[in-house]
Protein backbone atom coordinates (compact mmCIF):
# COMPACT_ATOMS: atom_id res chain seq x y z
CA UNK A 1 0.00 0.00 0.00
CA UNK A 2 2.84 2.45 -0.29
CA UNK A 3 2.47 2.82 -4.42
CA UNK A 4 1.17 6.56 -4.81
CA UNK A 5 -1.50 5.51 -6.80
CA UNK A 6 -2.75 2.85 -4.81
CA UNK A 7 -2.52 5.49 -1.59
CA UNK A 8 -4.79 7.94 -3.81
CA UNK A 9 -7.26 5.29 -4.82
CA UNK A 10 -7.38 4.60 -1.44
CA UNK A 11 -7.30 8.11 0.42
CA UNK A 12 -10.12 9.01 -2.19
CA UNK A 13 -12.64 5.66 -1.27
CA UNK A 14 -11.96 6.63 2.47
CA UNK A 15 -12.99 9.90 2.33
CA UNK A 16 -16.13 9.50 0.60
CA UNK A 17 -17.30 6.51 3.09
CA UNK A 18 -16.11 8.95 6.03
CA UNK A 19 -18.19 11.73 4.72
CA UNK A 20 -21.31 9.24 3.89
CA UNK A 21 -21.33 7.76 7.58
CA UNK A 22 -21.04 11.42 8.83
CA UNK A 23 -24.14 12.73 6.65
CA UNK A 24 -26.93 10.79 8.55
CA UNK A 25 -29.42 13.55 6.62
CA UNK A 26 -28.09 12.41 3.37
CA UNK A 27 -28.43 8.55 3.98
CA UNK A 28 -31.92 9.19 5.02
CA UNK A 29 -32.97 11.78 2.28
CA UNK A 30 -31.61 9.37 -0.18
CA UNK A 31 -33.19 5.93 0.59
CA UNK A 32 -36.41 7.51 1.96
CA UNK A 33 -38.13 7.75 -1.66
CA UNK A 34 -37.45 3.73 -2.60
CA UNK A 35 -38.46 3.41 0.91
CA UNK A 36 -41.55 5.22 0.63
CA UNK A 37 -42.00 3.34 -3.10
CA UNK A 38 -42.13 0.08 -1.62
CA UNK A 39 -44.24 0.88 1.44
CA UNK A 40 -47.08 2.66 -0.03
CA UNK A 41 -47.01 1.89 -3.70
CA UNK A 42 -45.53 -1.96 -2.51
CA UNK A 43 -47.42 -2.92 -0.18
CA UNK A 44 -50.90 -0.91 -1.37
CA UNK A 45 -50.72 -2.36 -4.39
CA UNK A 46 -49.66 -5.99 -3.43
CA UNK A 47 -52.85 -7.89 -4.64
CA UNK A 48 -53.21 -6.07 -7.94
CA UNK A 49 -52.42 -8.48 -11.10
CA UNK A 50 -50.50 -7.88 -13.04
CA UNK A 51 -49.42 -9.16 -16.70
CA UNK A 52 -45.69 -10.67 -17.63
CA UNK A 53 -45.39 -11.47 -13.47
CA UNK A 54 -44.25 -15.00 -13.08
CA UNK A 55 -46.76 -17.42 -10.57
CA UNK A 56 -46.68 -16.73 -7.12
CA UNK A 57 -44.94 -13.05 -7.83
CA UNK A 58 -46.77 -10.18 -6.10
CA UNK A 59 -46.27 -6.17 -7.31
CA UNK A 60 -44.15 -5.55 -3.90
CA UNK A 61 -41.87 -8.50 -5.06
CA UNK A 62 -41.96 -7.14 -8.62
CA UNK A 63 -41.45 -3.74 -7.47
CA UNK A 64 -38.36 -4.59 -4.79
CA UNK A 65 -35.61 -4.97 -7.10
CA UNK A 66 -36.17 -1.45 -9.14
CA UNK A 67 -36.38 0.30 -6.46
CA UNK A 68 -32.48 -1.43 -5.18
CA UNK A 69 -31.54 -0.25 -8.81
CA UNK A 70 -32.94 3.24 -8.54
CA UNK A 71 -31.23 3.86 -4.95
CA UNK A 72 -27.75 2.70 -6.05
CA UNK A 73 -28.01 4.44 -9.45
CA UNK A 74 -29.07 8.07 -8.02
CA UNK A 75 -26.25 7.75 -4.95
CA UNK A 76 -23.62 6.81 -7.68
CA UNK A 77 -24.45 9.57 -9.46
CA UNK A 78 -24.26 11.44 -6.65
CA UNK A 79 -21.21 10.60 -5.88
CA UNK A 80 -19.86 11.30 -9.12
CA UNK A 81 -21.76 14.79 -9.48
CA UNK A 82 -20.20 15.92 -6.19
CA UNK A 83 -16.77 16.61 -7.95
CA UNK A 84 -18.48 19.80 -8.57
CA UNK A 85 -18.99 20.41 -4.82
CA UNK A 86 -15.12 19.83 -4.19
CA UNK A 87 -14.48 22.21 -7.23
CA UNK A 88 -17.33 24.71 -5.84
CA UNK A 89 -15.69 24.41 -2.24
CA UNK A 90 -11.86 24.50 -3.35
CA UNK A 91 -10.92 21.03 -2.17
CA UNK A 92 -10.70 19.12 -5.88
CA UNK A 93 -7.25 21.78 -6.22
CA UNK A 94 -5.84 20.11 -3.53
CA UNK A 95 -6.34 16.74 -5.09
CA UNK A 96 -5.25 18.18 -8.64
CA UNK A 97 -2.11 19.39 -7.43
CA UNK A 98 -0.92 16.32 -5.77
CA UNK A 99 1.60 14.43 -7.58
CA UNK A 100 -1.17 11.13 -8.43
CA UNK A 101 -2.34 10.63 -11.94
CA UNK A 102 -5.74 11.29 -12.75
CA UNK A 103 -7.47 7.97 -13.02
CA UNK A 104 -6.59 6.85 -9.99
CA UNK A 105 -8.51 10.02 -8.54
CA UNK A 106 -11.53 8.67 -10.67
CA UNK A 107 -10.47 4.69 -9.80
CA UNK A 108 -11.07 6.20 -6.06
CA UNK A 109 -13.86 7.81 -6.81
CA UNK A 110 -15.73 5.26 -8.63
CA UNK A 111 -15.17 2.64 -6.05
CA UNK A 112 -15.98 5.28 -3.07
CA UNK A 113 -19.74 6.14 -4.80
CA UNK A 114 -19.77 2.32 -5.70
CA UNK A 115 -19.22 1.37 -1.87
CA UNK A 116 -21.64 3.66 -0.49
CA UNK A 117 -24.04 3.32 -2.95
CA UNK A 118 -24.68 -0.31 -2.81
CA UNK A 119 -24.51 0.08 1.19
CA UNK A 120 -28.03 1.93 0.57
CA UNK A 121 -29.15 -0.66 -2.31
CA UNK A 122 -28.38 -3.66 0.62
CA UNK A 123 -30.92 -1.35 3.22
CA UNK A 124 -33.60 -1.33 0.87
CA UNK A 125 -33.11 -5.11 -0.13
CA UNK A 126 -33.01 -5.56 4.02
CA UNK A 127 -36.09 -3.67 4.32
CA UNK A 128 -37.49 -5.81 0.88
CA UNK A 129 -37.20 -8.51 3.08
CA UNK A 130 -39.27 -7.16 5.95
CA UNK A 131 -41.81 -6.21 3.76
CA UNK A 132 -41.86 -9.88 2.86
CA UNK A 133 -40.29 -9.66 -0.83
CA UNK A 134 -39.43 -13.43 -1.57
CA UNK A 135 -35.51 -12.64 -2.61
CA UNK A 136 -34.12 -15.64 -4.66
CA UNK A 137 -31.01 -16.06 -2.34
CA UNK A 138 -28.94 -17.79 -5.12
CA UNK A 139 -29.35 -14.36 -7.55
CA UNK A 140 -27.72 -12.70 -4.72
CA UNK A 141 -24.07 -13.08 -6.09
CA UNK A 142 -24.08 -12.38 -9.58
CA UNK A 143 -27.14 -9.57 -8.19
CA UNK A 144 -24.04 -8.15 -6.28
CA UNK A 145 -21.89 -7.97 -9.49
CA UNK A 146 -24.39 -6.71 -11.22
CA UNK A 147 -25.16 -3.78 -8.31
CA UNK A 148 -21.44 -3.15 -9.50
CA UNK A 149 -21.47 -2.34 -12.45
CA UNK A 150 -24.41 -0.09 -12.22
CA UNK A 151 -22.68 1.89 -9.59
CA UNK A 152 -19.99 2.46 -12.31
CA UNK A 153 -21.82 3.16 -14.91
CA UNK A 154 -23.94 6.13 -12.53
CA UNK A 155 -20.53 6.83 -11.27
CA UNK A 156 -18.90 7.41 -14.70
CA UNK A 157 -22.09 9.41 -15.48
CA UNK A 158 -21.96 11.48 -12.98
CA UNK A 159 -18.28 12.51 -13.33
CA UNK A 160 -18.74 13.17 -16.93
CA UNK A 161 -21.58 15.46 -16.16
CA UNK A 162 -19.39 17.11 -13.66
CA UNK A 163 -16.79 17.57 -15.57
CA UNK A 164 -18.91 19.65 -17.77
CA UNK A 165 -21.30 21.64 -15.92
CA UNK A 166 -20.17 24.64 -13.32
CA UNK A 167 -23.37 24.99 -12.02
CA UNK A 168 -24.70 22.53 -9.17
CA UNK A 169 -28.30 23.79 -10.05
CA UNK A 170 -27.91 21.98 -13.32
CA UNK A 171 -27.80 18.55 -11.39
CA UNK A 172 -31.31 18.84 -9.80
CA UNK A 173 -32.59 19.89 -13.08
CA UNK A 174 -30.84 16.72 -14.72
CA UNK A 175 -32.68 14.17 -12.20
CA UNK A 176 -35.67 15.84 -12.22
CA UNK A 177 -36.28 16.21 -15.79
CA UNK A 178 -34.07 12.87 -17.04
CA UNK A 179 -33.79 10.62 -14.47
CA UNK A 180 -36.85 10.50 -12.70
CA UNK A 181 -38.96 10.19 -15.95
CA UNK A 182 -35.98 7.37 -17.08
CA UNK A 183 -36.78 5.61 -13.97
CA UNK A 184 -40.68 5.19 -15.03
CA UNK A 185 -39.67 4.15 -18.18
CA UNK A 186 -37.73 1.35 -16.92
CA UNK A 187 -39.89 -1.84 -15.96
CA UNK A 188 -38.44 -0.38 -12.15
CA UNK A 189 -42.61 0.30 -11.69
CA UNK A 190 -44.90 -1.63 -14.14
CA UNK A 191 -43.68 -4.76 -16.69
CA UNK A 192 -42.79 -4.61 -19.99
CA UNK A 193 -45.70 -6.98 -20.55
CA UNK A 194 -48.16 -4.15 -19.37
CA UNK A 195 -47.63 -1.87 -21.86
CA UNK A 196 -48.82 -0.68 -25.25
CA UNK A 197 -46.67 -0.57 -28.20
CA UNK A 198 -45.57 3.21 -28.51
CA UNK A 199 -44.67 2.86 -24.78
CA UNK A 200 -42.80 0.11 -24.98
CA UNK A 201 -40.44 1.16 -27.83
CA UNK A 202 -39.81 3.95 -25.62
CA UNK A 203 -38.64 1.71 -22.46
CA UNK A 204 -36.50 -0.36 -24.93
CA UNK A 205 -34.98 2.38 -26.16
CA UNK A 206 -33.77 3.80 -22.64
CA UNK A 207 -31.09 2.13 -21.22
CA UNK A 208 -32.14 1.65 -17.36
CA UNK A 209 -34.90 -0.46 -18.62
CA UNK A 210 -31.86 -3.59 -19.05
CA UNK A 211 -30.33 -2.55 -16.10
CA UNK A 212 -33.85 -2.96 -14.09
CA UNK A 213 -34.79 -6.05 -15.61
CA UNK A 214 -30.93 -8.13 -15.14
CA UNK A 215 -31.44 -6.92 -11.41
CA UNK A 216 -34.28 -8.79 -11.33
CA UNK A 217 -33.92 -11.22 -13.48
CA UNK A 218 -31.51 -11.78 -10.40
CA UNK A 219 -33.02 -11.57 -7.32
CA UNK A 220 -35.83 -12.95 -8.03
CA UNK A 221 -36.36 -15.02 -11.78
CA UNK A 222 -37.92 -13.14 -13.39
CA UNK A 223 -36.84 -11.53 -16.99
CA UNK A 224 -38.63 -9.53 -19.47
CA UNK A 225 -35.44 -9.64 -21.38
CA UNK A 226 -33.07 -12.14 -22.16
CA UNK A 227 -30.19 -12.31 -19.18
CA UNK A 228 -27.58 -11.76 -21.53
CA UNK A 229 -28.85 -8.81 -23.74
CA UNK A 230 -29.08 -7.48 -20.32
CA UNK A 231 -25.60 -7.95 -19.34
CA UNK A 232 -24.37 -7.11 -22.43
CA UNK A 233 -25.97 -3.61 -22.13
CA UNK A 234 -25.14 -2.89 -18.36
CA UNK A 235 -21.49 -3.97 -19.48
CA UNK A 236 -21.25 -1.60 -22.78
CA UNK A 237 -22.87 1.65 -20.45
CA UNK A 238 -20.60 0.86 -17.85
CA UNK A 239 -17.56 1.11 -19.84
CA UNK A 240 -19.21 3.73 -21.95
CA UNK A 241 -19.62 6.11 -19.23
CA UNK A 242 -16.04 5.25 -17.58
CA UNK A 243 -14.40 6.03 -20.23
CA UNK A 244 -15.95 9.21 -20.91
CA UNK A 245 -16.17 9.99 -17.48
CA UNK A 246 -12.25 9.62 -17.09
CA UNK A 247 -11.59 11.50 -20.56
CA UNK A 248 -13.44 14.61 -19.54
CA UNK A 249 -12.76 14.40 -16.11
CA UNK A 250 -8.61 14.40 -17.34
CA UNK A 251 -9.31 17.65 -19.75
CA UNK A 252 -11.16 19.82 -17.14
CA UNK A 253 -9.77 22.44 -14.92
CA UNK A 254 -9.48 23.25 -11.36
CA UNK B 1 21.31 27.49 -9.78
CA UNK B 2 17.90 29.12 -8.94
CA UNK B 3 15.43 26.84 -7.38
CA UNK B 4 12.31 29.07 -9.54
CA UNK B 5 13.22 30.12 -12.84
CA UNK B 6 10.76 32.04 -15.13
CA UNK B 7 11.73 33.35 -18.55
CA UNK B 8 8.95 34.83 -20.89
CA UNK B 9 6.41 33.65 -18.61
CA UNK B 10 3.12 34.52 -19.83
CA UNK B 11 -0.57 33.51 -19.74
CA UNK B 12 -3.42 35.39 -21.96
CA UNK B 13 -7.30 34.95 -21.24
CA UNK B 14 -9.15 35.39 -24.55
CA UNK B 15 -6.91 38.42 -25.15
CA UNK B 16 -6.28 39.54 -21.42
CA UNK B 17 -2.61 39.86 -20.62
CA UNK B 18 -2.87 38.39 -17.28
CA UNK B 19 0.73 37.88 -16.77
CA UNK B 20 2.68 39.47 -19.17
CA UNK B 21 6.05 38.10 -19.90
CA UNK B 22 7.92 37.83 -16.27
CA UNK B 23 11.79 36.75 -15.76
CA UNK B 24 11.79 35.33 -12.25
CA UNK B 25 15.15 33.89 -10.02
CA UNK B 26 14.01 32.49 -6.80
CA UNK B 27 17.24 31.58 -4.65
CA UNK B 28 17.12 28.08 -2.69
CA UNK B 29 16.55 29.12 0.84
CA UNK B 30 15.14 32.59 0.58
CA UNK B 31 11.34 33.86 1.05
CA UNK B 32 10.40 35.47 -2.16
CA UNK B 33 7.65 38.05 -1.68
CA UNK B 34 5.12 38.76 -4.64
CA UNK B 35 3.75 42.43 -4.21
CA UNK B 36 0.74 43.91 -6.14
CA UNK B 37 -2.89 44.65 -6.13
CA UNK B 38 -5.72 42.80 -6.76
CA UNK B 39 -6.12 41.35 -10.65
CA UNK B 40 -2.40 41.40 -10.76
CA UNK B 41 -0.98 38.15 -12.08
CA UNK B 42 -0.26 36.83 -9.04
CA UNK B 43 -2.55 33.96 -8.45
CA UNK B 44 -2.19 33.00 -12.02
CA UNK B 45 1.78 32.97 -11.77
CA UNK B 46 1.61 30.15 -8.66
CA UNK B 47 -0.71 28.63 -11.08
CA UNK B 48 1.58 28.04 -13.80
CA UNK B 49 4.45 27.38 -11.46
CA UNK B 50 2.36 24.62 -9.61
CA UNK B 51 1.29 23.41 -13.19
CA UNK B 52 -2.41 23.88 -12.64
CA UNK B 53 -2.70 26.03 -15.46
CA UNK B 54 -0.53 25.80 -18.77
CA UNK B 55 1.55 29.05 -19.48
CA UNK B 56 0.46 30.70 -23.13
CA UNK B 57 4.51 31.19 -23.74
CA UNK B 58 7.47 31.21 -22.10
CA UNK B 59 8.91 28.44 -19.66
CA UNK B 60 9.31 27.85 -15.88
CA UNK B 61 11.65 25.63 -14.02
CA UNK B 62 10.95 24.73 -10.61
CA UNK B 63 13.27 22.69 -8.67
CA UNK B 64 14.73 22.39 -12.33
CA UNK B 65 12.00 20.54 -13.38
CA UNK B 66 9.88 22.17 -16.22
CA UNK B 67 6.40 22.63 -15.08
CA UNK B 68 4.80 21.87 -18.40
CA UNK B 69 6.71 18.57 -19.58
CA UNK B 70 7.78 17.02 -15.60
CA UNK B 71 4.58 18.46 -13.91
CA UNK B 72 4.57 15.05 -11.77
CA UNK B 73 8.10 16.21 -10.25
CA UNK B 74 7.56 19.37 -9.90
CA UNK B 75 4.07 18.84 -7.80
CA UNK B 76 6.42 16.32 -5.78
CA UNK B 77 8.76 18.69 -5.07
CA UNK B 78 6.83 21.31 -4.14
CA UNK B 79 3.58 22.54 -0.96
CA UNK B 80 0.77 24.58 -2.17
CA UNK B 81 -1.84 27.53 -0.10
CA UNK B 82 -4.21 28.59 -2.76
CA UNK B 83 -5.72 31.66 -1.84
CA UNK B 84 -9.25 30.24 -1.41
CA UNK B 85 -9.45 27.59 0.88
CA UNK B 86 -8.80 23.77 -0.02
CA UNK B 87 -10.22 21.46 3.14
CA UNK B 88 -12.61 19.19 3.03
CA UNK B 89 -14.72 20.78 5.86
CA UNK B 90 -16.52 17.53 6.73
CA UNK B 91 -13.55 15.41 7.67
CA UNK B 92 -11.44 16.32 11.10
CA UNK B 93 -8.04 18.60 10.70
CA UNK B 94 -6.03 15.51 11.47
CA UNK B 95 -7.93 13.30 8.75
CA UNK B 96 -7.24 16.29 6.24
CA UNK B 97 -3.32 16.17 7.18
CA UNK B 98 -3.38 12.46 6.61
CA UNK B 99 -5.22 12.47 3.36
CA UNK B 100 -2.88 14.64 2.08
CA UNK B 101 0.45 12.77 3.71
CA UNK B 102 -1.14 9.46 2.42
CA UNK B 103 -1.14 11.41 -1.45
CA UNK B 104 2.29 12.26 -1.49
CA UNK B 105 3.02 8.76 -0.79
CA UNK B 106 4.55 9.14 3.08
CA UNK B 107 4.53 5.65 5.20
CA UNK B 108 3.06 5.09 8.33
CA UNK B 109 5.29 5.93 10.65
CA UNK B 110 6.25 9.26 8.84
CA UNK B 111 2.73 9.70 8.89
CA UNK B 112 2.49 9.59 12.48
CA UNK B 113 5.30 11.69 13.28
CA UNK B 114 4.85 14.21 10.68
CA UNK B 115 1.32 15.33 11.42
CA UNK B 116 2.18 15.78 15.09
CA UNK B 117 5.21 17.75 14.22
CA UNK B 118 3.12 20.07 11.81
CA UNK B 119 0.18 20.33 14.36
CA UNK B 120 2.43 21.77 17.36
CA UNK B 121 4.38 23.72 14.71
CA UNK B 122 0.80 25.60 13.80
CA UNK B 123 -0.55 25.29 17.23
CA UNK B 124 -3.49 22.93 16.51
CA UNK B 125 -2.65 20.26 18.37
CA UNK B 126 -5.11 20.10 20.95
CA UNK B 127 -8.05 20.99 17.63
CA UNK B 128 -6.67 18.11 15.57
CA UNK B 129 -9.89 15.94 15.80
CA UNK B 130 -12.58 18.72 15.77
CA UNK B 131 -14.06 18.89 12.15
CA UNK B 132 -12.89 21.38 10.06
CA UNK B 133 -16.22 23.23 9.38
CA UNK B 134 -16.44 24.17 13.50
CA UNK B 135 -12.28 26.27 12.56
CA UNK B 136 -12.23 29.46 12.70
CA UNK B 137 -10.59 31.43 9.53
CA UNK B 138 -7.28 31.36 11.26
CA UNK B 139 -7.41 28.04 12.22
CA UNK B 140 -8.24 26.66 8.54
CA UNK B 141 -5.33 29.24 7.26
CA UNK B 142 -2.87 27.56 9.63
CA UNK B 143 -4.18 24.13 9.07
CA UNK B 144 -3.32 24.72 5.40
CA UNK B 145 -0.36 25.79 5.88
CA UNK B 146 0.38 22.89 8.05
CA UNK B 147 -0.68 20.51 5.23
CA UNK B 148 1.76 22.10 2.52
CA UNK B 149 5.00 21.58 4.07
CA UNK B 150 4.38 18.11 5.91
CA UNK B 151 5.87 16.35 2.87
CA UNK B 152 9.16 18.21 3.32
CA UNK B 153 8.74 20.14 0.41
CA UNK B 154 11.50 22.05 -1.27
CA UNK B 155 9.18 24.80 -1.49
CA UNK B 156 6.35 26.04 -0.21
CA UNK B 157 3.70 28.75 -2.55
CA UNK B 158 1.48 30.80 -0.19
CA UNK B 159 -1.19 32.91 -2.40
CA UNK B 160 -2.47 35.43 0.10
CA UNK B 161 -1.65 33.79 3.02
CA UNK B 162 -3.26 36.19 5.13
CA UNK B 163 -6.06 37.23 2.77
CA UNK B 164 -9.32 38.31 5.19
CA UNK B 165 -7.83 37.62 8.60
CA UNK B 166 -7.78 39.69 11.57
CA UNK B 167 -4.28 42.17 12.67
CA UNK B 168 -4.05 39.42 15.55
CA UNK B 169 -4.42 36.11 13.54
CA UNK B 170 -2.06 37.42 10.48
CA UNK B 171 1.19 38.24 13.13
CA UNK B 172 0.44 34.75 14.16
CA UNK B 173 0.99 33.06 10.63
CA UNK B 174 4.02 35.42 9.98
CA UNK B 175 5.82 33.74 12.97
CA UNK B 176 4.79 30.24 11.73
CA UNK B 177 5.89 31.22 7.79
CA UNK B 178 9.70 32.37 9.31
CA UNK B 179 9.64 29.38 12.04
CA UNK B 180 9.04 27.43 9.05
CA UNK B 181 11.62 28.84 6.77
CA UNK B 182 14.22 28.64 9.66
CA UNK B 183 13.51 25.32 10.94
CA UNK B 184 12.64 23.47 7.64
CA UNK B 185 14.50 25.23 5.46
CA UNK B 186 12.04 25.79 2.84
CA UNK B 187 12.08 28.71 0.12
CA UNK B 188 8.88 30.31 0.35
CA UNK B 189 7.05 31.89 -2.54
CA UNK B 190 4.49 33.94 -1.03
CA UNK B 191 2.44 36.28 -3.11
CA UNK B 192 0.52 39.49 -0.99
CA UNK B 193 -1.00 42.93 -1.34
CA UNK B 194 -0.22 43.85 1.87
CA UNK B 195 2.84 45.86 1.96
CA UNK B 196 3.89 45.28 5.21
CA UNK B 197 3.30 41.59 4.91
CA UNK B 198 6.02 41.70 1.96
CA UNK B 199 8.22 44.09 4.08
CA UNK B 200 8.37 42.07 7.28
CA UNK B 201 8.53 38.75 5.47
CA UNK B 202 10.57 39.21 2.60
CA UNK B 203 14.35 38.68 1.54
CA UNK B 204 13.16 40.04 -1.29
CA UNK B 205 10.07 41.55 -3.10
CA UNK B 206 8.71 41.50 -6.46
CA UNK B 207 6.56 44.10 -7.13
CA UNK B 208 3.99 42.91 -10.18
CA UNK B 209 1.48 45.45 -11.82
CA UNK B 210 -0.98 44.43 -14.92
CA UNK B 211 0.79 41.13 -15.09
CA UNK B 212 4.19 42.79 -15.56
CA UNK B 213 7.47 42.60 -13.12
CA UNK B 214 8.47 46.67 -12.09
CA UNK B 215 11.09 46.12 -9.67
CA UNK B 216 13.11 42.88 -7.39
CA UNK B 217 15.12 43.18 -4.86
CA UNK B 218 14.87 43.69 -1.09
CA UNK B 219 12.95 45.76 0.95
CA UNK B 220 16.14 47.38 1.70
CA UNK B 221 17.55 48.14 -1.35
CA UNK B 222 13.55 49.34 -3.23
CA UNK B 223 13.46 51.62 -0.47
CA UNK B 224 17.67 53.09 -0.62
CA UNK B 225 16.64 53.21 -4.26
CA UNK B 226 14.30 56.31 -3.46
CA UNK B 227 17.70 56.73 -1.95
CA UNK B 228 15.91 58.99 1.05
CA UNK B 229 14.59 59.55 4.49
CA UNK B 230 11.55 61.00 4.48
CA UNK B 231 10.07 64.11 6.34
CA UNK B 232 6.70 64.31 6.77
CA UNK B 233 5.24 67.48 8.65
CA UNK B 234 2.61 69.80 8.78
CA UNK B 235 2.42 73.80 8.38
CA UNK B 236 0.24 76.86 7.96
CA UNK B 237 1.02 76.90 4.56
CA UNK B 238 1.99 73.86 3.14
CA UNK B 239 1.50 75.07 -0.69
CA UNK B 240 3.80 77.66 -0.46
CA UNK B 241 6.35 75.59 1.63
CA UNK B 242 6.27 72.92 -1.35
CA UNK B 243 7.13 75.33 -3.52
CA UNK B 244 10.23 76.92 -1.84
CA UNK B 245 11.69 73.79 -0.98
CA UNK B 246 11.35 72.33 -4.75
CA UNK B 247 14.04 74.69 -5.67
CA UNK B 248 16.72 73.84 -2.86
CA UNK B 249 19.19 71.42 -4.42
CA UNK B 250 19.24 69.02 -1.22
CA UNK B 251 15.62 68.19 -1.15
CA UNK B 252 14.94 65.35 -3.89
CA UNK B 253 11.50 65.50 -3.78
CA UNK B 254 8.23 66.62 -2.46
CA UNK B 255 5.00 65.43 -2.06
CA UNK B 256 1.55 67.27 -0.79
CA UNK B 257 -1.17 64.90 0.33
CA UNK B 258 -3.86 65.79 2.55
CA UNK B 259 -2.85 68.16 5.10
CA UNK B 260 0.77 66.98 5.04
CA UNK B 261 3.77 67.35 2.78
CA UNK B 262 6.48 64.66 2.40
CA UNK B 263 10.06 65.81 1.66
CA UNK B 264 12.63 63.51 0.04
CA UNK B 265 16.24 63.98 1.50
CA UNK B 266 19.30 61.96 2.57
CA UNK B 267 20.23 61.89 5.77
CA UNK B 268 17.21 63.72 7.34
CA UNK B 269 18.03 64.25 10.92
CA UNK B 270 20.31 66.86 9.64
CA UNK B 271 17.93 68.35 7.35
CA UNK B 272 15.33 69.10 10.13
CA UNK B 273 17.28 72.29 11.23
CA UNK B 274 17.40 73.47 8.33
CA UNK B 275 13.82 73.06 7.13
CA UNK B 276 12.45 74.70 10.38
CA UNK B 277 14.47 77.66 9.68
CA UNK B 278 13.86 78.27 6.26
CA UNK B 279 10.09 77.96 7.61
CA UNK B 280 10.81 80.54 9.91
CA UNK B 281 12.55 82.91 7.62
CA UNK B 282 9.44 82.95 5.67
CA UNK B 283 7.10 83.23 8.19
CA UNK B 284 5.45 79.77 7.84
CA UNK B 285 4.53 78.33 11.37
CA UNK B 286 5.25 74.13 11.58
CA UNK B 287 2.84 72.67 14.03
CA UNK B 288 4.57 69.00 13.95
CA UNK B 289 7.43 67.15 12.42
CA UNK B 290 8.73 63.49 11.97
CA UNK B 291 11.37 61.88 10.00
CA UNK B 292 10.99 58.41 8.91
CA UNK B 293 12.52 55.80 6.26
CA UNK B 294 10.84 55.19 3.49
CA UNK B 295 8.48 51.98 3.35
CA UNK B 296 7.52 49.81 0.37
CA UNK B 297 4.21 51.88 0.37
CA UNK B 298 6.62 54.80 -1.33
CA UNK B 299 8.23 52.13 -2.98
CA UNK B 300 5.38 51.50 -4.84
CA UNK B 301 4.18 54.55 -5.57
CA UNK B 302 7.34 55.49 -7.01
CA UNK B 303 7.02 52.76 -9.61
CA UNK B 304 3.42 52.55 -10.21
CA UNK B 305 2.53 56.20 -9.79
CA UNK B 306 -0.62 55.25 -7.37
CA UNK B 307 -0.75 53.99 -3.93
CA UNK B 308 -1.75 50.10 -3.69
CA UNK B 309 -4.86 51.11 -0.85
CA UNK B 310 -6.26 53.17 -4.18
CA UNK B 311 -6.81 49.22 -5.48
CA UNK B 312 -9.96 47.70 -4.84
CA UNK B 313 -9.87 45.29 -2.37
CA UNK B 314 -9.92 41.64 -2.94
CA UNK B 315 -12.67 39.63 -1.28
CA UNK B 316 -12.43 35.90 -0.60
CA UNK B 317 -14.61 33.89 -2.97
CA UNK B 318 -17.27 32.01 -0.32
CA UNK B 319 -19.93 29.93 -1.94
CA UNK B 320 -23.28 31.37 -1.92
CA UNK B 321 -25.23 29.98 1.28
CA UNK B 322 -27.39 27.61 -0.72
CA UNK B 323 -24.94 25.48 -1.93
CA UNK B 324 -23.81 24.54 1.76
CA UNK B 325 -27.31 23.47 2.25
CA UNK B 326 -27.26 20.77 -0.56
CA UNK B 327 -24.25 18.80 1.07
N1 LIG C 1 -9.75 31.74 -15.53
C1 LIG C 1 -9.70 33.03 -15.92
N2 LIG C 1 -10.34 33.43 -17.03
C2 LIG C 1 -10.28 34.73 -17.43
N3 LIG C 1 -9.60 35.70 -16.80
C3 LIG C 1 -8.94 35.36 -15.67
C4 LIG C 1 -8.95 34.02 -15.17
N4 LIG C 1 -8.21 33.97 -14.04
C5 LIG C 1 -7.75 35.23 -13.84
N5 LIG C 1 -8.20 36.07 -14.82
C6 LIG C 1 -7.86 37.51 -14.94
O1 LIG C 1 -6.45 37.63 -14.95
C7 LIG C 1 -6.04 38.77 -14.21
C8 LIG C 1 -5.08 38.34 -13.12
O2 LIG C 1 -5.78 37.61 -12.14
P1 LIG C 1 -5.09 36.97 -10.87
O3 LIG C 1 -3.88 36.23 -11.30
O4 LIG C 1 -6.13 36.21 -10.15
O5 LIG C 1 -4.67 38.26 -10.04
P2 LIG C 1 -4.23 38.38 -8.51
O6 LIG C 1 -4.07 37.02 -7.95
O7 LIG C 1 -2.94 39.15 -8.56
O8 LIG C 1 -5.30 39.16 -7.82
C9 LIG C 1 -7.30 39.42 -13.67
O9 LIG C 1 -7.65 40.48 -14.53
C10 LIG C 1 -8.32 38.32 -13.74
O10 LIG C 1 -9.60 38.84 -13.94
MG1 LIG D 1 -4.97 36.22 -6.33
Amino acid sequence: MNSPELQAIYVMWMRQLKRFMRARSRLIANIIQPFFFLAFLGLGLRPIKLPGLITGMSYLDFLAPGMIAMSIIFASMFAGVSIIWDRQFGFLKEILVAPVSRLSIVIGRTFGGATVSIIQGFIILAVSILFGVKINLMGLIPGLFLMLLIAFFAVGFGIALASRMEDPHAFSLIMNLVMMPATFLSTAFFPLESTTSWLRIMIYMNPLTYIVDGLRGCLTNMFSISPWIDLTVTVFLCAATMSIGTYLFNKSEA
Amino acid sequence: MAIIEARGLTKRFDGLMAVDHIDLDVEEGEIFGFLGPNGAGKTTTIKMLTTLLKPSEGEAKVCGYDVVKQPDLVRRSIGVVFQEPALDDQLTGRENLDFHARLYGLNRREREERIEEVLELVGLADRADELVKNYSGGMRRRLEIARGFIHHPRILFLDEPTLGLDVQTRRAIWNYIMKLNKKEGITIFLTTHYLEEADKLSDRVAIIDNGKILAVDSPRKLKDMIGSDVITLRCSEPNRLKNILESISWVRDVKHHGEELSIYVEIGETKIPKIIKIAEENGIRISSITLREPTLEDVYLNFTGKTIREEAKPTIRRPPPRFRRWR
